[in-house]
C-alpha cells in the first residue's frame, strides 16, 4: 500500500506507432511504469499463422526496436515495462528481449511471460460457436482463438518484481490496471476502484488519441506541434483518481476535451464498459481541466465482473479483390460513372460472381454514400472497385478489369492500382471464466 | 448552422457496430444536444449507411451523448468492402447534422 500516486505511461497505442515518444517518456516521465499497447483484433490472428509456420515468429514485429530503445534507460530508472507485444507467441518475444538486453548489457532483469489465452482447443470441441454468424467453431473453421485475459495475471507478476511483463491477448485496460491495482494494493472485488483504474486505462491505451492526436480540426480544435506529440502519463492516486498529463515540452495538448472524446472512444452503453476484470461505469466520471496540460478524472464507478470471458475468433471469410483508377478536369464524374459501369458490365460478362460488390469514386462518395454526392463538381475522382470473393483467382480477376480500363475504358485514366488479400474476419464468443486458465513464468 | 458550430465528435468500432460521441464545446449546449441530436435524426442522416439501430446514451456529466449505431460497417472492420471499413470517417457526417 502506499499513499504516493502511480505514475505510469503509454508508450505505443498501437503496432505500428511512433517510436521517439515512448524514449520521451522513459528519459523525463518520472515514471514507475510504461505500458506498450500494440495488440489489434486482427493482429493475433495474423501472428498465429505467422507462429504456424515458424515457432519462434509470431510476436510483435517491432519488439526488438521498442526494446532496444528503451530497456536500457527504464532499467537504469527503475520504470518497468507492461506489453502485450507477445501476441500469439509471449515466451519467444520474452526470449527476443533477453536477448536484446543481454546484447545492450541490462544485468538482472526480470522477464514475466504471461499465457493461457490461448484457447483455439476449448472453443473447438464442439460446442461453441461465432455469435456473429451463429456457425459453430470447429479446427477446421478457426484460425485462432484467444481469450481477453484481465489484470490478474500481470499483477501476479508485477507483485513478484517482475521488471518487465510480456503477455498475449490482454484487454487492454487490464495492462493498466494491473500496475494500478498493485502499486496502491487494492482489493481485486472493490469494483469501485476496479472502475475507475479501468477508466485511467480506457484513457491511455491509445497513446497520442487523448493527447491531442486524432483531435485537430484547424481553426476549429488547433492542436499545436502534432510532428511532436508527446504521450500520456496518469498521476493515480489511491482512490482511482487521477490527473491525465504529458512531459513537459511535448507536442499536442492535455484538455477537458480530448479526454472527453477519448473516454468515449469505442464505448457502447457509458454505464457498462464490459472487461474480463470489471463492469466498469463511465456514466458518473468526471473531468476537470486543471491547465497547463493537467486533466483531473474522476467518479467511475464499477460492479462485479462477469462470469464469462470474451474469445477473439479468427475465420478465414473468402478473397477481397480491389482496383481503383483515377479521372481528372471536366466530366471526371461522368468518365468514373462510366468506368464503374463496364467493370460491373465486364464481371457479368466473364462469369464472375462476387458475394459482393462496391464501387465508389473516392471524392464523391466513398466515404458516406450519397451524403457526399451532392454539391459542385469535383475536379478529380477516383474509382474504386471492391469485391469479396470466394476465390483468390475471382479477386484478382475483379482487380484487372479495373487496370484494364487503361486501354479499354474511359478517356484520361490513370494511377490505376490493384490489390488482393485474403479476409481473415473476426468474429466472437464466450467461454465461462473457469475454462480459461492463465500462468505467468519467469526467465531471469 | 451544423452540430460542427457547437460541438466535436470522434467515432470507434467494435466488429459491426460503431459508436459516435458528441461532445459540446461549451457545456451549456448540451440541452440543445439533446433536443436536437435525436436518435430518429441521426438514424435518417446515416440511411443508407447504417442497416441496423441506432441507440442514443446521454453523458450530462460531460455535455456529451453517445451514438451506437448497429449494422454499420459493411459486416465488420475485418471483412467490410469500405474503404474506411473503421467508419473512421463517419464522425464527420454526424457534424453535418442541421440545427
Amino acid at each position: 500500500m502506499s499513499a504516493r500516486p502511480l505514475r505510469i505511461g503509454c508508450g505505443a497505442g498501437y503496432s505500428g506507432d511512433r517510436i521517439e515518444p515512448a524514449i520521451e517518456l522513459v528519459e523525463r516521465g518520472t515514471l514507475d511504469v510504461l505500458v506498450f499497447e500494440c495488440l489489434a483484433e486482427r493482429t493475433i490472428a495474423l501472428a498465429q499463422q505467422a507462429k504456424a509456420a515458424d515457432p519462434d515468429a509470431g510476436f510483435d514485429p517491432r519488439l526488438n526496436e521498442r526494446m532496444e530503445a528503451v530497456l536500457p534507460e527504464a532499467r537504469r530508472r527503475s520504470v518497468r515495462i507492461v506489453t502485450n507485444m507477445g501476441a500469439a507467441n509471449p515466451p519467444a518475444a520474452a526470449a527476443r528481449t533477453r536477448a536484446t538486453a543481454e546484447r545492450l548489457g541490462v544485468r538482472g532483469l526480470t522477464i514475466a511471460v504471461v499465457t493461457g489465452d490461448d484457447v483455439r482447443e476449448l472453443v473447438t470441441n464442439g460446442s461453441f460457436s461465432a455469435q456473429e454468424t451463429g456457425e459453430t467453431l470447429t479446427r477446421d473453421n478457426v484460425v485462432s482463438a484467444n481469450a481477453y485475459l484481465g489484470a490478474e495475471p500481470i499483477a501476479e507478476a508485477l507483485r513478484r518484481d517482475a521488471h518487465v511483463v510480456i503477455t498475449g491477448r490482454v484487454a487492454d485496460p487490464s495492462l493498466f490496471l494491473a500496475p494500478i491495482s498493485v502499486h496502491h494494493g487494492w482489493a481485486a472485488d472493490d469494483w469501485t476502484l476496479a472502475g475507475r483504474g479501468t477508466l485511467v486505462g480506457h484513457l491511455l491505451e491509445c497513446a497520442g488519441q487523448v493527447t491531442g492526436g486524432y483531435f485537430a480540426d484547424p481553426g476549429v480544435k488547433d492542436v499545436p506541434d502534432l510532428a511532436r506529440l508527446g504521450f500520456p502519463i496518469a498521476e493515480v492516486d489511491a482512490d482511482g483518481t487521477a490527473v491525465i498529463t504529458k512531459v513537459a515540452g511535448s507536442g499536442g495538448c492535455v484538455t477537458g476535451a480530448t479526454c472527453k472524446e477519448q473516454l468515449l472512444y469505442e464505448i457502447h452503453d457509458p454505464a457498462a464498459y464490459v472487461t474480463p476484470d470489471v463492469v466498469a461505469d463511465f456514466s458518473t466520471a468526471r473531468v476537470t481541466d486543471l491547465g497547463g496540460d493537467r486533466v483531473r478524472v474522476e467518479g467511475a464507478g464499477g460492479r462485479p465482473r462477469p462470469d464469462t470471458i470474451k474469445v477473439s475468433v479468427g475465420q478465414f471469410d473468402g478473397w477481397i479483390g480491389e482496383g481503383q483508377i483515377s479521372y481528372a478536369g471536366a466530366g471526371a464524374k461522368a468518365r468514373g460513372r462510366l468506368a464503374a459501369e463496364i467493370v460491373t458490365e465486364r464481371l457479368r460478362l466473364i462469369g464472375v460472381a462476387p458475394l459482393e460488390l462496391r464501387t465508389d469514386l473516392i471524392g464523391v462518395d466513398a466515404l458516406h454514400g450519397g451524403h457526399g454526392a451532392r454539391g459542385s463538381e469535383p475536379y478529380e475522382v477516383r474509382l474504386r472497385v471492391a469485391a469479396r470473393t470466394a476465390t483468390a483467382a475471382d479477386a484478382w480477376r475483379v482487380a484487372r478489369e479495373v487496370e484494364s480500363l487503361y486501354t479499354n475504358g474511359p478517356a484520361g485514366g490513370g494511377g490505376a492500382s490493384t490489390v488482393v488479400r485474403q479476409v481473415l474476419a473476426m468474429r466472437s464468443t464466450l467461454v465461462p471464466r473457469d475454462r480459461v486458465s492463465w500462468r505467468v513464468d519467469y526467465l531471469k | 448552422m451544423t452540430l460542427r458550430d457547437v460541438a466535436y465528435a470522434r467515432t470507434g468500432d467494435k466488429g459491426d457496430t460503431c459508436n459516435i460521441s458528441l461532445i459540446a464545446f461549451d457545456e451549456r449546449d448540451y440541452p440543445r444536444l439533446v433536443a436536437q441530436a435525436s436518435a430518429e435524426r441521426v438514424k435518417t442522416l446515416f440511411e443508407g449507411i447504417v442497416r441496423g439501430d441506432v441507440t442514443r446514451y446521454e453523458l450530462p456529466n460531460l455535455g456529451a451523448l453517445n451514438f451506437v449505431l448497429t449494422r454499420a460497417l459493411g459486416g465488420g472492420v475485418t471483412r467490410s468492402l469500405s474503404l474506411d471499413a473503421h467508419g473512421k470517417a463517419l464522425s464527420s457526417l454526424l457534424l453535418e447534422l442541421e440545427i
